[in-house]
């Protein structure tokens, strides 16, 4: 009855027995052992869960483990380079594009294929984009800021930008 | 006292690093050794008897470990869930114990747990509780819940009222006689379900043997469920340990102690093992309490010039299936109705009554989100009824500067405040004037514009002891502990249990202000009942003003030891030794200092301190203020309502807050970000609809809809600062501001664009197909 899965997350190889009806995000969670990617609906509405999988984003809830046989997965856990931040996460915390953090891993991965399809979004742009994530805390305000603010240091040319230390 | 360097910063917060990477640890995120998965078997009845319930099959399924009926719980019960007097101690309510033994009450009520090795093994399982029902007939409608021959869903009660009490003073059948306008109105404030993204969650861990008990909780209130689980279960209070790791935002929803907290619990220590809880989205809907669900009737006597001279309002407010732990703390609204506004009579009458749904309980805002839509909407049904521009006649019954400290009819002291310039700033941020100009404009070209007002007075800062104790049931203050390290480190332990709002930096920022310590050298630790010595936890916009003022004086008490301890290193008197920038020094001597590192080393190097003075460096607070805290502010939202769909589209949200002294602007901006967003949900998409048998048919994000970004502006925010006098800081709360301004603000706009319509009021959710039905009912003609 169980299968057979081999995936790759952020460059470490897994490979694991798991039954057929196991999701991804349980995989990716209990099996994998990368908490950041989180659950917060039973409906794929919330979009905690959003990993990139072979450069798309998904909504890990929404398939099945078996189904990412052989893929390219990217979680949260992926993002930094050692100790330099991503630069959504560095502008997630410059910008206070977070309060509790939970939605902020899915945020972030969603915001992050949002920037490499579009790398210079209107706010309009950035909205329509976030439309599958949900976030309580921050009215989306601080979200958008931090976006903004991540497309300039992403766009072709800037320079990188060394991350702040605390305080 | 002075701005300093610290406060006022806004400072990025300590907290994101971890959070921002994915290795912050939620409850669901924790470790997992030989942990055994709970599954709660919940009602599918709203209102049933239990003739039977049979886990036969249940208990021989893969992976079960056991299976437990109310019925066989019950007896490890020492007392059922705890309920707070809350304004209404004479209250009827029936006991609530965590699991239904008998009757079930509204669909999701516990009546099973099933015990497995995996969660997909309990989940399988728990399908195979068999539970026999014989229905009864249900109780859904707040109004129908008190008429003769309506179902007793409580028989002990003898009815579905809890409570019917007066809340009133003043002439109000002068005031009456007086009126040249009347007005009378309903107001409904729907059924919220409050979706903190992060459902709640629970793993509890009973040592046998140590017989010590560990829980940790997605909540808001680690403190009270260490105490109730404690009297639950009969354990001593000093066994138990209760852990709020990361939590995924509260909003109210986190903040009673839950059954499944004792339940979880309960199971560990039958089984000997750890036992985790996690609560999936579609239970989170039935399970974790609603809010709002009121229905406000309003009688308004009113001059023709405006003034307002009193309000008549009934507040039915629906407890649910339960009376939950501070199920009746919305009855503050109907305290605080009043407003930010002067009346010679006040009329409140505030009945609650029981139905077959979820428990109703504090959200976001809790009692003030519905006095403020109450006054507010006053406010603009006057404007709209005499003809007077509602901001007139919101100047014209403004409680004024030089009327402060003001004691409402009701007796409540608000404590400062000048609501004019909050009202005057916003009104030019938008152009006011130039807005009614645009409006009609576009009237003629059949476009719909609509400007809200909404300037809110809060009470928070949850609170003096006395007020709370008499009021609440529970004495309120602020805790914390700071503590000077070796190293000249520093730790501050706090009362309060943050859940998004940035304790562990705005508060670094208060003891490092004081102690000349960098903030990135001090660690804020919370939400664990095991390192301090009690706590109060976090609501009702209660955190800086108590437990960041319990900073503020524990870093001066440990400040004042340094103090002592400099001037015997240095060989000075006490009188002339000068604190600042982290050293001590002798008055006119700068040069020649001791640093905090310096003291701190000769804290613990005791041989060196002056003769009979302990060691350490370290000072405890428990803060108890005055009096409450009353921010206040005016919002104003510019809306555009689709005259071909219905939709509102909001153009701008414009906010003046003061909420004293920020610590962290940053933050505080955040706060009310949040707070506007939630009550634009309420305004136009939330509401949590039962059908007739009781069965929630929004338990879904499908259903139930929180706004997404696409559905908001950004929000332009400024700020006027009036310190409050009844703590060192100056601070008032922010954490509910937003959502208490910003509903009626919206609901105001949207009726002011259907005007022309004849439109004089629109129930929350204003969803497009209301609206387009309001602009339609006779044929779309316009008055």
């Amino acid at each position: 009855m169980r299968r057979r899965v081999a995936v790759t997350i952020n460059g470490t190889s897994y490979e694991h027995e798991v039954e057929p009806r196991t999701l991804l995000v349980y995989y990716i969670r209990e099996q994998a052992g990368l908490t950041g990617t989180h659950i917060g609906c039973d409906t794929s509405n919330c979009g905690a869960c959003t990993v990139e999988l072979d450069g798309h984003t998904v909504k890990s809830c929404t398939m099945f483990a078996v189904q990412a046989d052989g893929a390219q997965i990217t979680t949260i856990e992926g993002l930094a380079k050692g100790s330099t931040l991503h630069p959504l996460q560095q502008a997630f915390w410059d910008e206070h594009g977070l309060q509790c953090g939970f939605c902020t891993p899915g945020m972030i991965m969603a915001a992050k294929q949002l920037l490499e399809r579009n790398p210079n979004p209107s706010e309009r742009e950035i909205r329509l984009g976030l439309e599958g994530n949900l976030c309580r805390c921050t009215g989306y305000h601080n979200i958008v800021k931090a976006i903004q603010a991540a497309a300039k240091v992403m766009a072709p040319g800037a320079e990188a930008k060394a991350p702040a230390s605390v305080s | 006292m002075a701005i300093s360097q610290m406060v006022g910063a806004s400072i990025k917060r300590r907290e994101d690093p971890r959070l921002v990477t994915g290795t912050g640890s939620y409850v669901d995120d924790l470790p997992e050794t030989a942990i055994v998965h709970m599954v709660v078997v919940r009602s599918t009845d709203a209102h049933a008897r239990i003739l039977g319930i049979d886990t036969t099959r249940a208990k021989e399924a893969d992976g079960v470990i056991a299976v437990f009926t109310g019925k066989e719980l019950l007896p490890e019960f020492g007392a059922p869930l705890p309920v707070t007097d809350c304004f209404v101690p004479t209250k009827k309510y029936p006991k609530h114990y965590p699991i239904a033994v008998d009757k079930v009450h509204y669909v999701g009520e516990p009546v099973a747990i099933v015990l497995a090795s995996s969660q997909s093994a309990a989940e399988d399982a728990a399908e195979r509780v068999e539970v026999r029902y014989e229905t009864l007939p249900p109780v859904t409608d707040i109004e129908k819940a008190l008429e003769k021959g309506a179902p007793i869903i409580h028989d002990e009660l003898g009815s579905n009222l809890s409570y019917d009490v007066k809340f009133a003073a003043g002439d109000i059948e002068a005031a009456f006689k007086e009126a040249e306008v009347k007005i009378t109105q309903r107001l409904i404030q729907q059924r919220l379900i409050p979706v903190a993204v992060e459902p709640r969650g629970v793993v509890a861990d009973y040592k046998t043997w140590a017989r010590k008990l560990t829980i940790w909780s997605s909540t808001q209130i680690p403190h009270f469920v260490k105490v109730w689980a404690a009297v639950i279960l009969g354990i001593p209070e000093s066994d138990v340990r209760v852990i709020a790791p990361e939590v995924g935002g509260g909003f109210g929803s986190k903040i009673r102690v839950y059954p499944e907290e004792i339940m979880t619990a309960l199971a560990s220590r039958r089984l000997g093992r750890p036992v985790k809880w996690i609560e999936d989205r579609g239970e989170n809907t039935k399970a974790t309490h609603h809010g709002r669900s009121q229905i406000w009737d309003v009688e308004i006597a009113a001059m023709r010039d405006g003034t307002v001279l009193g309000i008549r309002p009934t507040q039915w407010l629906d407890l649910g299936a339960y009376c939950s732990q501070f199920g009746t703390f919305q009855v503050l609204g109907m305290l605080v109705a009043q407003g930010a506004y002067r009346m010679k009579a006040f009329d409140g009458r505030a009945v609650g009554i029981y139905t077959n749904r979820t428990p109703t309980d504090a959200y976001r805002g809790a009692g003030r989100p519905e006095a403020t839509f109450l006054i507010e909407r006053v406010m603009d049904l006057v404007a709209q009824e005499t003809g007077v521009d509602p901001v007139e006649v919101r100047r014209k019954n403004f409680v004024r500067a030089e009327d402060q400290p003001f004691t409402t009819l009701l007796g409540l002291t608000y404590d400062s405040g000048d609501y004019r310039i909050t009202l005057d700033r916003a009104l030019q941020m938008v152009d006011y004037l130039g807005l009614r100009r645009e409006q009609a404009e576009k009237r003629k070209q059949g476009k719909y514009l609509g400007i809200g007002l909404s300037t809110y007075i809060e009470i928070c800062g949850l609170g003096p002891a006395v007020p709370t104790q008499a009021a609440v049931g529970v004495s309120l203050w602020g805790m914390s502990v700071v503590n000077v390290h070796f190293t000249g480190k520093a730790t501050v332990i706090i009362g309060s249990s943050p859940h998004g709002q940035g304790h562990e930096t705005t508060y670094a920022q208060v003891a490092s202000d004081v102690l000349g310590i960098p903030v990135g050298d001090i660690d804020v630790q919370h939400g664990d009942t095991a390192i301090g010595p009690m706590g109060m936890d976090t609501y009702g916009s209660r955190s800086t003003a108590l437990d960041g003022n319990a900073v503020h004086i524990s870093a001066m008490k440990v400040q004042e030891k340094a103090k002592k301890i400099a001037a015997h290193l240095l060989e000075a008197a006490e009188g002339d030794i000068v604190y600042e920038g982290g050293k001590a020094y002798v008055k006119g001597t700068p040069s020649k200092a001791v640093t905090i590192q310096e003291i701190a080393v000769a804290a613990f190097q005791t041989s060196r301190l002056p003769k009979g003075m302990e060691g350490g460096l370290e000072a405890t607070t428990f803060f108890d203020p005055a009096n409450f805290v009353w921010p206040f502010g005016a919002h104003i939202a510019v809306v555009e309502v689709d005259g071909e769909t219905g939709a509102t589209r909001i153009l701008r949200y414009v906010a003046v807050d003061d909420c004293g002294t920020r610590i962290n602007p940053m933050v505080v901006d955040g706060q009310l970000h949040g707070g506007i967003a939630q009550g634009i949900g309420q305004a136009l998409f939330e509401e949590a609809v039962y059908d007739e048998a009781g069965q929630l048919r929004t338990s879904s994000l499908v259903d139930y809809l929180v706004p997404t970004a696409a559905d908001l502006p950004s929000f332009e925010l400024e700020a006027t600062i009036t310190p409050s006098p009844v703590n060192p800081l100056g601070t008032k709360g922010i954490g509910e501001a937003g959502t208490i301004a910003s509903s009626p603000a919206i609901i105001n706009a949207i009726v002011d664009a259907l005007a022309p319509f004849g439109v004089k009021d629109i129930s929350m959710p204003a969803t497009p197909e209301k609206v387009w039905h309001l602009m339609h009912r006779n044929g779309g003609t316009k008055r």
